[in-house]
């Protein structure tokens, strides 16, 4: 077992400046920031070491951090400029017993993450809903389309923090 | 002269009785062959996430029964166990036995759905009746504790809804007895049926380092022969004092993680349950169930992931609070959504009437999947 410092020390001294920091100030989660381009070649270092074993994905969460500029609009909603999306990963070493989560962000003008499916199976579908809730785009993903929106749907991502929902779709007054 | 062959598109579903709900299949068939499955998901999708971020913590509880709409009572338990982390809350003993009894019936409940379905799509329709009879009787014992029998709104944070009834304890214990036999039955039935071996033995392997790269849990990973129980590995509530084993795929009828091992460790598993329930019943402590429950849940800015053993494998709740009274973020891991990722690769090879045995065997619900 490693605690969360161990292993940020470990990154730190292997890639260097993409790692970005540690942040163990808020309560319950220490979390490892990365730079969003070398996601890839750090899981895929954590899950091939020997000692860290990091082997399961357990989950893979996008997060609207809405720290943009945000302007009111004439009908009383928002609309938000600037600012980052976020990508949290939950990893765990299912013989070694820890744990760990790493965090990317990516402009949200220009949501690029790398993707990881090639490390991890089931990464895949989790990224598909991330551009689909999202539109977080992750590079070099075999499929990126919606999953759980409709294919045609073509009104932005629903967890943004700024989404509004359209009048009408294929016919189908949406607002009930 | 060669006869001229293509390959074919056949689309399963949405509406298929074997696909357990609003799944589409684009089936690519060589033949009979199966090159590639193709699952189309999101007929169910009701942004339950987004829907959260607009509600206060305790409102969003009768949204989690909407997702895995079989195992109710165990989403909520596991709603509960991340707030309550999150808030640092210490829940009375009695609630915690009386969420272990609540989520084992559940966890039954879930399984026999599951094995009866599972026969139904393989042609025994037998089963599938009598497990729902017994089933009936699970959801009397729930709607006797809170009213409802499909969703529930029993468990809230920091304690329950209501107390249990006085004769509660005695009617499950009937039920205990009462459903020892029925699994010998249901073995008799269908598990060692001929038929039904046939079908399913060495059908959809899924090999252990696959299960794992795919986050695969739940029973179909230990049927791949991992023993990994949250129950046991990263325990939560009270499942600590409980003497319980943890049953793991041994390829009984041939290779280890093929079809008949996830379905034939269910049926162990039920077994297990029971044990559970026999224990608390024996050890429920008298006392208040509503003193833990905060009048006002407002967390501090912080993070939380925690986790429980759902009837179909890891359910984990990653909330996120910016210090509000409504959710800043609720991402839910749906076991169902990530065991279906793998059902593509498990199909290819097979003949296309082994689509059907397979999908059964990994016991999804779409409702879980789609949230």
């Amino acid at each position: 077992m490693k605690s969360t410092q161990e292993i940020y020390n470990l990154l730190k001294e292997k890639f260097q400046e993409k790692v970005i920091q540690h942040l163990n100030t808020l309560p319950k989660e220490e979390v490892i920031e990365v730079r969003p381009e070398s996601i890839n070649e750090i899981v895929e270092f954590l899950r091939d070491d020997k000692e860290l074993h990091f082997d399961n994905l357990i989950l893979l969460s996008g997060v609207d951090d809405a720290n943009g500029s945000k302007n009111k609009l004439e009908d009383g909603t928002e609309e938000i400029t600037g600012g980052t999306l976020s990508v949290y990963y939950h990893i765990e070493s299912m013989d070694l017993r820890h744990k760990l989560v790493l965090k990317v962000s990516a402009p949200r003008e220009n949501p690029e993450v790398e993707s990881i499916y090639d490390v991890y199976g089931c990464a895949n579908w989790h990224e598909r809903e991330a551009f689909d809730m999202l539109g977080i785009i992750f590079k070099n993903h075999p499929d990126l389309t919606r999953i759980l929106m409709p294919y045609d749907w073509e009104f932005g991502y629903p967890l943004r923090k700024d989404y509004r929902n359209p009048e009408f779709y294929q016919g189908m007054k949406v607002p009930y | 002269m060669a006869l001229k062959t293509e390959e074919m598109v056949l689309n399963m579903g949405p509406q298929h009785p074997s696909t357990h709900g609003v799944l589409r299949l684009e089936i690519e068939l060589d033949g009979e062959i199966i090159i590639n499955v193709k699952p189309h998901i999101g007929y169910l999708h009701r942004c339950f996430e987004k829907h959260c971020e607009a509600m206060t913590y305790p409102q969003i509880i009768p949204y989690v029964d909407r997702m895995d709409y079989l195992a109710s009572i165990y989403n909520e338990f596991g709603y509960a166990v991340a707030v309550e982390r999150l808030l640092d809350i210490k829940v009375p003993e009695r609630v915690e036995y009386i969420r272990v009894i609540m989520g084992e019936l559940q966890r039954i409940a879930s399984h026999t759905v599951a094995i009866g379905t599972y026969g139904l799509d393989i042609g025994a329709f037998t089963p599938f009746l009598f497990l729902f009879r017994d089933r009936e009787k699970i959801l009397s014992l729930f709607e006797m504790t809170c009213g409802a029998r499909l969703l529930y709104n029993y468990i809230w944070v920091g304690g329950v809804s209501h107390d249990l009834h006085p004769n509660f304890l005695r009617q499950t214990k009937e039920f205990i007895n009462y459903f020892k036999p029925i699994i010998t039955e249901i073995n008799n039935l269908l598990t060692y049926n001929k038929i039904f071996i046939e079908r399913t033995a060495n059908v959809g392997i899924l090999p252990l380092d696959a299960a794992i790269n795919y986050g695969i849990t739940g029973p179909n990973l230990r049927a791949s022969g991992l023993k990994w129980d949250l129950r046991r590995d990263d325990p939560y509530s009270i499942y600590d004092r409980f003497d319980f084993e943890i049953p793991v795929g041994k390829g009984w009828m041939g290779t280890v993680g093929d079809c008949w091992d996830r379905y034939y460790l269910r049926i162990l598993e039920m077994e297990q349950s029971l044990k559970i329930l026999e224990q608390a019943i024996e050890q429920i402590p008298d006392g208040d169930i509503t003193s833990a429950i905060p009048k006002r849940i407002k967390p501090p800015e912080g993070q939380i992931y925690a986790r429980v053993e759902n009837p179909r494998g890891e359910l984990g709740y990653f909330i996120m609070s910016k210090g509000g009274l409504q959710p800043w973020r609720v991402k839910v891991k749906a076991p169902s959504f990530v065991n279906m990722s793998i059902f593509g690769d498990l199909c290819r090879g097979h003949l296309i009437a082994d689509v059907v045995a397979i999908l059964g065997s990994i016991d999804i619900v779409l409702g879980e999947v789609d949230r």
